[in-house]
């Protein structure tokens, strides 16, 4: 399993990192204001449109969900009809055993990749580079990331976290570049190198954004043409498709297309976008000899049938993290997962499983707006707090902490203790406060307590309940015959 | 009007004069306020951590106590404890048919306080005045899970002599999340003190809102803030009852 990474830290750990990096922090939050902006004016502008779209992905997605067994089996019908070879992959080992065999097929050893979540997940770049084969990723953030032995900080702009200077700096010390820090320049280089390995390699691996069941085909949404160049350039192609990409038909692939680049980047539409129905055919100038296609589960199945089952419409735009006010400060990087924010949470939990993720499903204050703001309506932030049920429930939630919840039951609900904790508290909260009204940073000795004073003052308890007040303000309203009326 | 009141356990704990002003503002309305004694915290923060069963205790005691009322409908203070009782509730209970019937009527009488003023009193002017310049923290329960957006700046732009200042993205949440706060707070100390800044920016005198949880995690940033240097003049926390129960 790949999804997580850099857990030899803490997500305490992780987070403490990023909040100190003033550059990435800064990065990510200029970056989501930008696609922040820009999917808002993009959604004003369809009105009651955006809406309706949103139902309608959402009626589609469910449906396919629903009935997952008759649309993969229609799906691989069909890109079986179109000439593909398909592979079904259970798990994420399955899927890179699978690759491995066509790799030791053709005797190939040189692959050009471009950006899949799936190959992530399964760590296919690892597997690969161990058994021997190069394997280059030639989406440009990719290419920056593998050049510069880094992980993702966020899943559709995966190098948010370097600016111009730090790019120009890797390349110069990895690949030899010696030009400026212009992004233009930069991707000239980036273009160069490409080109040579796009004509050597002998397999091209790729994603998926959605595949559509109808037809049997596979698209990619791209803004760089490197993908295009992965899927029609080596005579090999391998394509990694998650059971949950495929939809219907190609009336349903207009709806998530229309939503797709809204939602990622405020943009209305990419500007490469390709469906692939099988490999060159007879007088085709171009296009793979061959096309295996992964269909991968690894998971989804399980999902499927769980309470998580919402999370199978997601389609990986990364609006969820554009909005939230957790990951604008910690990114991907906080996280330590190949899927972070809000829908990170969600997946991350329900593929990795409780024991793997420390102490994620909590870093979220349930404030909803990634739900408000999924293309697909996801109730991501009910999702993450389902995770804390399950959590609680399997007793995987730390045992120091349960005596506190039992107290807070307890004391929420039973008058007399309520009320007897209130007239002892002030007092002792008084005198930690050294008299004063709030707890301040002299309080961060007292386990609990220095959650909050750490970086917030915390207000003593009053001296009268409101209840007290109460009852004795409709005591005087009885005694002057008023019943508040006036 | 007769309306039973919610104040949530934060005003009955730490901030009895919201609840106060609330009830002057209702019965400055006309309405006759009660309020059952044997309620204490809708116990959102058990379920928000997980502990669905725990909460389910807590629970039972607010449906009690509200279902008994004789008075049909129900005035919250606080948007998220609504949220709580009306949205979560049915997830608390889900294993508890008899609760889980009694606490869906019991929903359908609730009513969020500015909401209850603008939408069901049919009022927008309640008679304050209040000469200072106000920002209002748009939080997460009151405005996004609940819905209501408009009845505070209605209520807010009626009284006399306030100046309204929009804060940048008023409604990104304040970073409170409850056990949130205290489970992650690094995090959420970067939330918060980021939501400080863009009220500083405003120049607002005095930050509004209508969830107390909200108000008691901002009032104690910027107190912290105030004391290390990094706000230089005292800025008002203040609920949106008080403000509406002001006369200065």
């Amino acid at each position: 399993m790949s999804i997580l990474y850099n857990t030899d830290k803490t997500l305490r750990e992780r987070v403490s990192d990023c909040l100190e990096d003033d550059f990435k922090h800064n990065a990510i939050r200029t970056a989501q204001e930008v696609f922040y902006v820009k999917r808002g004016e993009l959604v004003e502008e369809m009105g009651d449109g955006w809406q309706q779209l949103r139902l309608h992905s959402m009626e589609v997605r469910n449906h396919v969900t629903e009935n997952l067994d008759y649309y993969v089996k229609q799906f691989a019908t069909n890109a079986e009809a179109n000439g593909c070879v398909m592979h079904y992959a259970p798990t994420g080992d399955d899927a890179l055993w699978e690759v491995l065999d066509i790799f030791e097929k053709h005797g190939a050893t040189y692959a050009v990749k471009s950006k899949s979540m799936m190959t992530e997940e399964v760590g296919l770049n690892e597997v690969l580079e161990n058994a021997g084969i190069k394997i280059t990723e030639t989406d440009c953030a990719e290419n920056i990331l593998q050049t510069a032995e880094s992980k993702p900080s966020h899943i559709v702009v995966p190098a948010l976290h370097f600016n111009r200077d730090a790019i120009a700096d890797i390349y110069r010390e990895k690949r030899g570049y010696t030009g400026s820090s212009v992004p233009e320049e930069i991707t000239h280089f980036l273009r160069k190198i490409l080109r040579d390995e796009f004509m050597e390699a002998e397999v091209g691996i790729r994603g998926c954004n959605f595949a559509v069941a109808s037809t049997g085909s596979v698209t990619l949404v791209t803004n760089e043409g490197n993908g295009r160049m992965v899927d029609s350039f080596p005579k090999v192609q391998i394509v990694f498709v998650g059971i949950d990409r495929i939809i219907p038909d190609l009336e349903a692939l207009d709806t998530m297309l229309a939503l797709l680049p809204r939602s990622a980047v405020g943009a209305k539409m990419t500007a490469y976008f390709s469906l692939d129905s099988g490999p060159r055919g007879a007088g085709e100038v171009d296009g793979p000899e061959e096309v295996h296609i992964i269909l991968m589960d690894n998971g989804r199945h399980t999902l499927a049938n769980s309470e998580f089952k919402d999370m199978l419409r997601c389609m990986r735009c990364g609006a969820c993290l554009n909005i939230c006010p957790v990951y604008r400060h910690i990114t991907g990087h906080g996280y330590g997962s190949i899927y972070p924010g809000p829908m990170g949470i969600v997946l991350t939990a329900g593929l990795a499983g409780y024991d793997q993720i420390d102490t994620m499903a909590f870093a979220c204050s349930l404030c909803g707006a990634c739900a408000e703001h999924c293309p697909v309506g996801i109730p991501i932030h009910d999702l993450i707090r389902q995770h804390r049920m399950n959590i609680v429930e399997q007793g995987k939630n730390h045992a120091v902490e349960v005596p506190i919840f039992k107290g807070l039951e307890l004391f929420w609900s039973n008058k007399p203790i309520y009320l007897a904790a209130m007239k002892a508290g002030r007092p002792v909260m008084k005198a930690i406060a050294r008299g004063e009204d709030a707890l301040d940073e002299n309080s961060v000795w007292i386990p609990v307590v220095k959650g909050w004073t750490s970086t917030r003052d915390f207000d003593v308890l009053s001296e009268t309940r409101f209840r007290t007040w109460f009852k004795e303000h409709k005591k005087e309203q009885a005694k002057n015959g008023k019943g508040g009326e006036q | 009007m007769k309306v039973a009141f919610f104040p949530g356990c934060m005003v009955d704990m730490i901030y009895p004069e919201i609840g106060i002003a609330a009830v002057n503002v209702l019965e400055r309305l006309g309405c006759d306020v009660e309020m059952p004694d044997d309620q204490i915290c809708c116990g959102q923060g058990l379920i928000n951590s997980g502990y669905r069963k725990e909460n389910a205790t807590v629970a039972r005691m607010i449906v009690d106590a509200y279902e008994t009322s004789e008075y049909d409908t129900i005035v919250s203070l606080t948007g998220s404890c609504m949220n709580a009782i009306v949205n979560d509730y049915p997830i608390v209970f889900k294993d508890d048919p008899v609760y889980l019937e009694r606490t869906r009527k019991l929903g359908e009488r609730f009513f969020e306080f500015t909401d209850f003023i603008v939408n069901h009193l049919g009022v927008t002017d309640v008679g304050a005045s209040f000469h200072h310049s106000v920002t209002y923290h748009k939080s997460c329960h009151v405005t996004r899970l609940l819905g209501i957006v408009e009845p505070p700046l209605q209520l807010l732009q009626a009284v006399e002599g306030l100046e309204y200042r929009e804060m940048e993205h008023a409604d990104r949440c304040c970073g409170f999340g409850g056990t949130f706060s205290f489970k992650q707070p690094e995090i959420a100390g970067e939330v918060v003190y980021e939501k400080c800044r863009t009220i500083i920016e405003t120049g607002a005198d005095v930050i509004c809102g209508a969830d107390v949880p909200c108000l008691m995690n901002i009032k104690g940033a910027l107190s912290r803030m105030r004391s290390d240097g990094r706000l230089d003049r005292d800025i008002r926390v203040m609920h949106i009852a008080q403000i509406l129960d002001a006369r200065e």
